[in-house]
């Protein structure tokens, strides 16, 4: 069904424009869409493991309504179009675990704001989708609940920590996915699945309702089968919330404008650090073959310097970690998840923390809590907060010359589960090229540009200034369509 | 080619790290921050951070290199200062709702062992 040659392409090969599209034209109904997508889950997911759970009576339910909302006029951009969600983000009466087994049982007493305005523009939710612990990984091996499978290659990991909504994008299962990115994860993901990962800028959507990582970096991001859909699901995602003080007052612009495929005269920066000694030479010949493309579009090619670029890993470690130990600490058995009896009540917290958390979480709770410890504040937690500025600055001044910095967004395909594991340093080191612009608060998008000699998919590096998303969307939009990346699916 | 994958930066980074620079943790100072987290540790897990930890950090200490005497911190990157809301009432979660997750709800509180008899508080 999913190989190239069948000319009547499945229904679940749909994006969300494109359902759209079909749902207003009536070719297919939401009936027809959801339950489409709920088979190919059937048939797949016993293998890929992208999703915790599906609730395919409401959703088959939902888009029963749909229908009938659409034949009474209703006409909202997403009506009746059955979305993944990442299991950070609270949906209301749908348990939510944050790939936690301190959260098993957990049920929300109310959703997400990106969810909230995912449904208010008629969306259905399919299910919840594995990631890393917490948000805690780059490879979805850290869930509680054992790792997600890349649709190109089970035998290989689909990235992380939104392993699952990019696996089910990739698969088909879903025409596109909730995702969230604190130091790549959702561009990495989204590079190693083939698709489409934005990360807003920070502020641009709102984080109430998601489960917290680290605050000061954490954005909510749509993962997509083209870029246009992403525009669409960050219109719908984006904007300012009272429940959440870091939202920008900024109205949303009209990305989907953004698309004309008409570049011409942009600059687009490369940073020399960004093609060091040691990425994959396939993943390298491939952006420098996308760069040519983009300036044969009639971009202008503009070499630049990041200098900081080698430190933002190491204060992306620190400053994570350290917010990650303030704001895990709320799980404590007392008022949600898992709880174990101690003696006393600190006790308590102890054994319940110790039976509920996975080594990776325990791990960055323990190194942000030395780095805030007494004693080595100064040393680590200040001292990264003060090169946080500097790699913020080298981004400032590439900006004041360039409209979008382009790189790899890791610096190799999918590896395989299991090879890191052990390794939690080498782990961390596959997120070398997406960090900064979670330190800076950028924004960010991967984009397929070709396939290693595996078959893997590797992925392109868009980055654009704070509330740059336009620049970033119409430099994507314009490589995408000169190229046919996004038409190669993997077989399942 | 998977061989490969992450193995580019340890070369680099052990060109770096000097062996009398390296970050070593002891089984106490790893207990000690477990007790800060409210953590749980088995003796095998100790064990395994103290030399986890201390890598992580020998890395990390790349950050003392930079002179920063000049530089302010960014704990976010926002251009925002003092966002206020209205002082006025807004609907709200039911306490069913609130303590509808807990382990040990008790008349709409949340049950918890006394906390004053505790040695350890």
């Amino acid at each position: 069904m999913m190989g190239g040659q069948n000319s009547k392409k499945p229904l679940t090969s749909v994006g969300v424009a494109e359902a759209h599209a079909g749902l207003a034209a009536g070719q297919f109904t939401s009936v027809d869409l959801t339950r489409a997508c709920l088979d190919q889950i059937e048939r797949v997911d016993g293998a890929l493991h992208a999703f915790l759970r599906t609730s395919p009576t409401d959703a088959l339910e939902a888009a029963a309504m749909a229908d009938r909302a659409r034949a009474d006029g209703d006409a909202r951009p997403l009506l009746g179009i059955p979305l993944a969600i990442k299991d950070v983000l609270m949906t209301n009466g749908i348990e939510t675990t944050a790939g936690s087994r301190i959260l098993e049982g957990f049920v929300p007493p109310y959703s997400a704001t990106a969810v909230q305005k995912l449904k208010a523009a008629g969306a259905i939710i399919l299910g919840k989708t594995n990631t890393d612990e917490f948000a805690m990984g780059s490879s979805t091996e850290n869930s509680g609940y054992g790792p997600t499978r890349n649709p190109w290659d089970l035998e290989r990991v689909p990235g992380g920590s939104s392993g699952g909504s990019a696996a089910a994008v990739a698969a088909d299962e879903a025409p596109a996915a909730l995702g969230t990115d604190t130091g790549g994860s959702v561009r990495q993901p989204a590079a190693f699945c083939g698709i489409v990962g934005l990360k807003p800028s920070y502020g641009r959507v709102s984080r109430y309702g998601l489960i917290a990582y680290g605050s000061s970096l954490d954005q909510i991001g749509p993962i997509t089968k083209t870029v246009a859909d992403a525009a669409l699901l960050l219109e719908i995602i984006a904007g300012v919330d009272p429940q959440d003080s870091t939202t920008m007052p900024v109205d949303v612009p009209d990305l989907s404008a953004a698309l004309t495929g008409e570049i011409t005269g942009m600059r687009i920066g490369i940073p020399k650090e960004y093609f060091v000694e040691g990425i994959q030479p396939e993943v390298e010949a491939a952006v420098r073959t996308a760069i040519e493309q983009i300036a044969s579009l009639g971009a202008e090619i503009v070499p630049i310097n990041l200098p900081n670029t080698e430190l933002a890993l190491p204060v992306y470690y620190l400053v994570v970690t350290a917010e990650a130990s303030a704001n895990l600490a709320r799980f404590d058995g007392i008022r949600y998840g898992l709880s174990i009896d101690g003696d006393t009540i600190f006790d308590h917290f102890r054994q319940t923390r110790g039976a509920g958390f996975g080594p990776e979480v325990k791990r960055r709770i323990m190194l942000g809590t030395y780095a805030l410890s007494a004693g080595y504040y100064d040393a680590y937690y200040l001292k990264a907060q003060q090169v946080r500025t500097l790699i913020k600055q080298d981004f400032d001044r590439a900006f004041a010359d360039v409209d979008v910095v382009l790189s790899p967004t890791s610096p190799t395909t999918a590896f395989r589960i299991g090879e890191k594991v052990d390794d939690p340093l080498a782990m961390i080191l596959t997120d070398i090229f997406t960090t900064s612009a979670n330190l800076a608060g950028l924004c960010g998008i991967s984009i397929p540009c070709g396939f290693d000699s595996d078959g893997l998919p590797i992925g392109l590096q868009l980055l654009g200034p704070s509330l740059g998303e336009e620049k970033i969307l119409r430099t994507a939009y314009a490589y995408e369509q000169s190229t046919n990346w996004r038409l190669r699916r993997p077989e399942l | 080619m998977g061989q490969d994958h992450g193995a580019f930066l340890w070369t680099k980074l052990s060109s770096l790290s000097h062996e009398e620079d390296d970050v070593k943790l002891t089984r106490e100072e790893v207990q000690h921050v477990a007790e800060l987290a409210k953590l749980q540790l088995s003796d095998a897990e100790l064990d395994e951070f103290a030399g986890q930890l201390g890598q992580i950090l020998t890395y990390a200490q790349q950050v003392q290199s930079v002179d920063t005497s000049a530089v302010p911190p960014t704990p976010r990157v926002l251009p925002l200062t003092n966002v206020l809301a209205d002082d006025e009432s807004h609907e709200c979660l039911s306490n069913s709702q609130a303590v509808n997750n807990a382990p040990d709800a008790d008349d709409g509180y949340f049950r918890v062992i006394a906390v004053f008899d505790d040695p350890g508080a």
